[in-house]
């Protein structure tokens, strides 16, 4: 947590906005995130998670207000491949293996020094299935496949959407201790999650939505 | 923490669309079966007259060809917008047209280069003299390309509306047609004794221009789809 107040954040909102057929999707959001921050971004169904990640990640355009990566307006060329978005869909190829699809994720991104696709698959609990077709893995072990991108892949800001959902219990313990590794080192991330977060490496930024 | 280089990249891609097409090889003889039957029907209809199928033999292949592609071309990038392969492309930091076009050559060694390797039986099923062949065959390698990249940018730009398929025909049956044209006159001036460089010739430079300016075209429009 050495990282945590330097002085200028990764990530920072003012009246960030998003319109939708010129109705704005949440009401303007102003919030910073330094490096070793975590952020849990909270609203009811509807009320704009999903979209505020969507756009954070690049996928979507700003509608209103300003975003800032270390201090600069936030573009493309200057954070990419520095964020990581794993959203509702997770990106893995039905009919590829988990081993498969890391290797793919790593030939686009690239990878962390001194980590392989095996020890990832190892650590994320999937020991056994890495050349099993994902179709055929359960809703948890996808999602899991998906998680080891996040130890694979070299990146400073995670942008999770629901990285609870369908995960056992271990599972979830599993990502929490992602996040806290994460933190540790320097990085940050922004989670949106209705289940209960158990985070020991301080106390999470809270990000409230309105619609 | 290593990035990978662009050709590292490129590899991937490719080897990731070849993987998928060879987990379902049986999509692959789909277009290569169709070509072959529509072929067959011509003479049941048209009667085993050796003259009339030579005269018309060219442009039967390769209307038939066409059209067999269509039959794969709206599955090019359906499957990556639903799993969400695509989101995480549009994020990688690699250039998103130059990975496009590594799905795009994919595509076309998947399901033009089978019906390329059939032609010559289609041919030769309706008696079209052994010496055309060869011109027959390079004007399907410049034309299918040419199919290829048009085809992926209106399957772009159809991404995400529903019934993409009948809409996709409309669009590109009369793009196609400069294409037809040169590929059908080549094939026609060989069968005649003419020379046939010159479309030859046309067919190169427009394949030339879409493979700069499709996957551009492609990149924006996915951008877009993902956008809504």
């Amino acid at each position: 947590m050495t990282a945590a107040h330097t002085a200028v954040p990764l990530l920072e909102a003012r009246g960030l906005s998003f319109l939708r057929q010129d109705e704005p999707v949440f009401a303007p959001l102003d919030f910073h995130l330094h490096a070793g921050e975590l952020a849990l971004v909270e609203g009811d169904n509807g009320s704009g998670k999903t979209t505020l990640l969507r756009i954070l990640a690049g996928l979507l355009y700003v509608g209103e207000g300003e975003l800032r990566w270390r201090g600069e307006p936030l573009q493309r060329a200057t954070c990419v491949g520095e964020i990581l978005f794993l959203g509702h869909q997770l990106g893995l190829k039905a009919d590829l293996s988990p081993r498969e699809n890391l290797q793919i994720a790593a030939g686009l991104f690239g990878c962390r020094d001194g980590v392989s696709v095996a020890m990832v698959l190892d650590q994320i609990g999937l020991r056994g299935y890495e050349d099993e077709p994902v179709r055929r893995l359960s809703a948890g072990q996808k999602k899991r496949a998906a998680l080891a991108r996040l130890l694979l892949l070299p990146a400073t800001l995670w942008l999770l959407d629901e990285p609870y959902a369908n995960l056992d219990r271990i599972g979830i313990a599993l990502v929490n201790q992602l996040l806290e590794t994460h933190t540790a080192a320097g990085g940050a991330a922004l989670v949106t999650s209705h289940g209960a977060v158990s985070f020991h490496g301080g106390e999470p930024r809270h990000i409230r939505m309105h619609a | 923490m290593n990035r990978p280089g662009l050709a590292t990249a490129c590899v991937a891609m490719l080897r990731r669309d070849l993987t998928l097409a060879w987990r379902r090889r049986g999509d692959i003889a789909m277009p290569v079966l169709y070509a072959l039957i529509v072929t067959m029907l011509f003479p049941f209809a048209l009667g085993p007259e050796d003259t009339l199928l030579q005269r018309i033999a060219g442009g039967v292949v390769l209307v038939t060809v066409l059209l067999a592609m269509l039959l794969a071309l709206d599955a090019m990038f359906s499957s990556d917008i639903e799993d969400g392969s695509l989101e995480q492309l549009v994020l990688a930091p690699q250039p998103l047209a130059l990975m496009l076009g590594m799905k795009i050559l994919a595509h076309w060694l998947t399901t033009a280069l089978p019906l390329i390797v059939i032609a010559p039986l289609l041919a030769a099923m309706l008696h079209l003299p052994g010496a055309v062949i060869p011109v027959l065959l390079l004007a399907l390698l410049l034309a299918t390309p040419l199919l290829s990249l048009l085809g992926a940018v209106l399957v772009a730009l159809t991404a995400g509306t529903r019934r993409s398929g009948m809409l996709l025909a409309l669009m590109l049956l009369p793009l196609c047609v400069p294409a037809m044209i040169f590929a059908a006159g080549a094939v026609a001036a060989a069968q005649q004794g003419l020379p046939w460089l010159a479309p030859i010739a046309w067919l190169g430079a427009a394949v030339v221009l879409a493979v700069v300016l499709a996957p551009l075209a492609c990149a924006a429009a996915l951008r877009i789809a993902l956008d809504a």
